[in-house]
């Protein structure tokens, strides 16, 4: 209840602002930032943050990508503007953007800033953080809290009919996940790890070893995971690890492969989360029937 | 005789550097644009472009370089070494070091503009380069020996290059940035970052060319340069300073960027014989006229792309060093 009335905060708030000509937004880094009303150009460097702006309704304000932003389809013909390494400082001015939305770990930030362009610093990376970042964005944008509201409540509803799909066999596996063959695992404390945590089904990696840690490949065969999820990165060097022949899910191939198309939903922590549950819902089901099978 | 040429010299080398920043203003996020038709529609953000964007940049190139380049010059001069340079020493490893602690420590991003980040993270690189150089020294017990001196250098290259990159590790939220620094970069260079350079550059070329006769005596050996009644051990110390902030002023503003400060004494001296004076000019000048070109081309190379000019420096720089050792060897054997 105390959580519904943080919102009505905010909406109350948001519309407040809305009479203002310039609005000011708290963002990830701490600052507050003020934006001039209206906002009608955006960039966006960061693909979660993209496609927030997509889900928010607002998908023609964005001038501008990063060039990994590639969901929906029509952001792919927008001007592409590097990445977070090099993102091109002359290519985010050129499109003068009311506001630029980036992660607060992509560089050039301070740059954009004395160059006079406002920016928005967001670090979208659980699941609090997702709707946290929901809200700036649709504060910053103008739009009205309700509709932030109405996608976040969408969103969640899609991810509660996934883990509904959820057989209890599959419930019962624990699970490791891995995000880069290095290997880097998800923890419990990941965006990835809260979704497996919401489901019931438990993670190898703990929380303490942080959201995603490199994993000592010993670790793996001593957890003995009944299902593991990967990208499809990870499908030639797993098999290649020492001792992980005898890992049971492997050989028992219960093993989820994404392709590049799906790991991008699973692991940004944006509005395809939903999307993102039912993937992991299905491999976890397709698991725990070959499990069964192989046992009867 | 000497110093017509080297005023020649310093003459070709500063109009082509004027001509390339000239070209570099139309280098665009999109391709060529020309930079008075830029100016012609009167538009504020095309203006900020020209002004605030690409001409900082290049400039800001423009010095790194001349900073390298007479960090080359003055190890080889000082350590008598034609291979002394500010990576092989290890004073570029000392820089990212202290870069990448005062990161840590302060969460200034490399990108800040304030003043005071500037000046702290230079001041930071300046710290960790004299270090790696003393380092060296100590480890190679003088520089007598080029073998000894250069095996040292590497060793605490690669030392300090690990304990950044633990510093890195600690630092998660820094490593993107750190990453992008160890590729060397001049896209972030405003007018706060050039104005840095280029006031260490002005420090660095008045003490340098004070010591100028020093090295040129040092270059007959220590013992007649001691003969002659020169100021050694002072000369030492201000010129390892004048390496160290170079180097470091730099390392903190553009990242690590190989071989102009090796290539560019060579290319120097392969033209005109001169004095120490002349060499550490023109190998300043030189060094400028390199990076500026290689930052020309990784912006222009690829259309509406930007490639690390880290890349193109050490494949221009290391591509004229080969041709340099197959000249040479193919002298000797004629």
């Amino acid at each position: 209840m105390r959580k519904h009335g943080l919102w009505l905060l905010v909406v109350v708030m948001a519309l407040w602002m809305l009479q203002a000509q310039a609005l000011t937004v708290q963002d990830d880094a701490h600052q507050s930032v003020e934006i001039k009303t209206p906002v009608r150009r955006v960039v966006s460097l960061l693909p979660s943050l993209t496609e927030t702006v997509c889900a928010l309704g607002a998908c023609d304000r964005l001038v501008g990508v990063d060039r990994y932003s590639n969901w929906p389809a029509s952001v792919q013909a927008l001007p592409k503007l590097g990445g977070g390494i090099d993102p091109s400082i002359e290519g985010v001015v050129a499109q003068r953007p009311d506001v630029v939305l980036m992660a607060s770990s992509t560089r050039g930030a301070d740059r954009l800033q004395a160059l006079g362009v406002t920016v928005l610093r967001l670090e979208p990376r659980t699941r609090a953080d997702a709707q946290r970042v929901l809200f700036t964005v649709a504060m910053a944008l103008g739009l009205p809290a309700t509709t932030a509201q109405r996608t976040w409540q969408e969103l969640q509803s899609g991810v509660d009919q996934a883990v509904a799909q959820l057989t209890p066999q599959a419930r019962a596996q624990r699970v490791y996940v891995e995000v880069s063959p290095a290997p880097y695992g998800a923890s419990e404390s990941s965006f990835i790890g809260e979704n497996l945590m919401r489901m019931g089904v438990s993670n190898i990696l703990p929380a303490a070893m942080g959201p995603f840690p490199k994993v000592n490949p010993e670790f793996v065969v001593r957890a003995q995971p009944d299902a593991i999820i990967a990208g499809d990165s990870s499908r030639q060097s797993m098999l290649m690890r020492p001792g992980w022949s005898q890992l049971r899910a492997l050989r028992e191939e219960r093993v989820c492969v994404f392709a590049q198309e799906q790991a991008d939903i699973l692991v940004r922590a944006g509005p395809r989360m939903a999307e993102g549950a039912r993937l992991i819902v299905d491999c976890l089901n397709r698991a725990a029937a070959k499990a069964s099978k192989g046992r009867g | 005789m000497m110093r017509t040429s080297t005023a020649l010299w310093a003459f070709v080398l500063f109009l082509l550097s004027a001509l390339l920043m000239a070209l570099s203003l139309g280098a665009g996020s999109q391709g060529w644009e020309w930079p008075s038709q830029m100016l012609a529609v009167g538009d504020a953000v095309q203006a900020q472009i020209l002004w605030d964007i690409r001409l900082p940049r290049s400039l800001g190139a423009w010095l790194a370089g001349a900073l390298l380049g007479l960090a080359g010059a003055v190890a080889q001069g000082l350590f008598r070494n034609p291979l002394a340079d500010p990576y092989l020493l290890g004073s570029a490893s000392g820089a990212s070091l202290g870069v990448s602690v005062y990161m840590g420590a302060w969460g200034g991003s490399l990108t800040a503009t304030g003043w005071a980040t500037r000046l702290g993270m230079t001041g930071a690189a300046f710290a960790g380069a004299v270090l790696a150089v003393l380092l060296t020294l100590m480890l190679a017990r003088g520089v007598h020996q080029t073998l000894r001196l250069l095996l040292a250098g590497v060793v605490v290259g690669v030392v300090l290059g690990a304990v950044t990159s633990l510093a890195t590790l600690l630092h998660p939220e820094a490593l993107l940035a750190m990453q992008g620094f160890l590729l060397g970069s001049t896209a972030f260079v405003g007018w706060s970052a050039s104005l840095t350079m280029s006031l260490a550059l002005l420090l660095c070329v008045v003490l340098a060319l004070a010591m100028a006769r020093v090295l040129d005596a040092l270059a007959l050996g220590e013992a007649t340069a001691r003969s002659l009644g020169m100021p050694l051990s002072t000369a030492r110390v201000v010129l390892i300073a004048v390496l160290s902030l170079a180097t470091g002023a730099a390392v903190a503003q553009t990242g690590l960027i190989a071989f102009v400060g090796l290539a560019a004494p060579h290319a120097v001296r392969s033209r005109v014989h001169t004095t120490h004076a002349g060499l550490l000019l023109l190998s300043a000048l030189m060094g400028g006229l390199l990076l500026l070109a290689a930052d020309l081309l990784a912006r222009s190379a690829v259309p509406a792309q930007e490639l690390p000019v880290g890349v193109f420096t050490a494949v221009l720089g290391g591509g004229y060093l080969l041709w340099r050792m197959r000249a040479a060897q193919q002298g000797a054997q004629s």
